[in-house]
């Protein structure tokens, strides 16, 4: 019965039913009625993604404590990081909203990078998958619509320009490990496709 | 209903879906189980073949996004002080601020990140769950409209970032400060609440046709 079963596949989002494909490493296969993307197996993909994560969490740190913006105007400076964007709504009442940046800008993203390492790290060196694995990256896809650093960057860039006119403003290193991590996310999440990784996790497991 | 005809040549391959088969998908890992069963054996996840429970959710998180954008645009989202004298821009104010500047891209930014996407994102969340409560069967582009609301959305935050950024920034005592205003808060929840609605929302209810909602 499960083995039937097992042969097939119905898509996430709009429920129709297909023959689990064997498609080539670097193929993609799509649901035919709604183009999401039902499997995409690809080479190494473990090691790039921990590879990737673990790349992105080393910037995340350099991002989030060395100067990230520098401004200064007749003379007068100042320097802020990361940190001091989060702790912008720290007086009073605006206190949750800076819990909120922190957790979209930095935690929730650590979060996301540190439970993929925990769940590819073992797999791409060729173990079992490590235990709670599952449960791990079902966490990990839950987080992904809130770990919002590329919206910053964007919201960075926007800052800038009010500011051009006010005072001179000098990128610090920070900034540019930001934009790096960004980059690296977005490569990253191009990596994985999440049905395919259930169906790996799956099979790793039973054996 | 002036889409149909391009709807009908669009769903001309007919499709089979798990529930009619008798099974039930994973809407996690889309692993296929038989009706009933309970749990996804290969994820965990809770199964369901339609969550039809997830529309009271979709309308209650809508609305609730919508109440509080209202105080997002009256209230200000920033406060300038320079040389003493105070300044309170709300979203629309800071776009038109831009604008004279000149910054006419970033001026559309922020116009579409503040505006544009969560005024549309209501109409088309609304529009979604009605069409399913009337048990309209939808066409591949309206599950393209419900990918994009689910995509965009996020990238509403924008202005709340720019706020933090510009009252860590600038901070030069006397000569120029920026404080966040009230509306920063309301706009930040009207941002989370709207993706919530549209988390919720179970995607494979779009596609079915009337004589599915019975089950």
């Amino acid at each position: 019965m499960t083995d039937s079963l097992s042969d097939l596949i119905a898509c996430p989002k709009c429920d129709a039913l297909h023959r689990t494909p064997q498609i080539a490493a670097g193929a993609q296969a799509r649901c035919v009625r709604c183009g999401t993307v039902l499997m995409a197996p690809r080479n190494g993909a473990m090691t790039r993604i921990v590879m990737l994560s673990v790349t992105a969490l080393i910037l995340m740190i350099a991002a989030v404590f060395f100067p990230f913006l520098e401004l200064s105007v007749k003379g007068l400076g100042r320097k802020s990081s990361v940190f001091d964007a989060i702790l912008a709504f720290s007086d009073g009442l605006m206190l949750p909203l800076s819990f909120a940046v922190a957790a979209l800008i930095v935690v929730l993203p650590i979060t996301r990078f540190v439970a993929l390492i925990y769940v590819f790290a073992p797999m791409a060196l060729g173990w079992a998958p490590a235990r709670h694995a599952r449960r791990v990256f079902k966490l990990a896809e839950h987080i992904r619509p809130w770990a919002m650093a590329e919206v910053f960057i964007i919201g960075v860039a926007v800052a800038l320009v009010k500011v051009a006119g006010l005072a001179q403003v000098t990128l610090g290193p920070a900034f540019w490990a930001f934009v790096g991590l960004v980059i690296i996310t977005v490569l990253k999440d191009n990596f994985m496709c999440r049905v395919t990784v259930w169906q790996t996790l799956n099979a790793r497991s039973l054996s | 209903m002036s889409g149909n005809g391009m709807a009908n040549a669009e769903r001309a391959q007919p499709v089979l879906t798990a529930r009619a088969a008798g099974l039930v998908g994973c809407a996690e890992c889309g692993h296929v189980h038989p009706l009933g069963t309970q749990e996804c054996t290969v994820c965990g996840s809770h199964l369901v073949s339609r969550d039809r429970n997830s529309l009271q959710r979709v309308w209650a998180w809508l609305f609730a996004g919508m109440v509080v954008y209202v105080p997002a645009n009256v209230y200000p989202m920033l406060r300038t002080t320079t040389f003493g004298h105070t300044k309170e821009s709300t979203i629309v104010g800071g776009v038109f601020e831009l604008m004279e500047h000149g910054s006419f891209a970033v001026a559309f930014i922020v116009f579409f990140a503040s505006v544009v996407i969560p005024v549309s994102k209501f109409i088309a969340i609304a529009y979604l769950a009605w069409r399913v409560q009337r048990g309209k069967p939808g066409t591949s582009s309206h599950f393209h409209l419900y990918e994009v609301v689910e995509f965009i959305g996020r990238w509403s935050m924008i202005d709340v970032f720019v706020v933090a950024i510009l009252s860590a920034l600038v901070q030069l005592n006397f000569v120029a400060s920026i404080h966040p205003g009230i509306a920063a808060v309301s706009f930040a929840l009207s941002v989370a609440f709207t993706m919530i609605s549209a988390n919720s929302f179970d995607p494979r209810l779009i596609w079915d046709a009337p004589e599915g909602q019975k089950v």
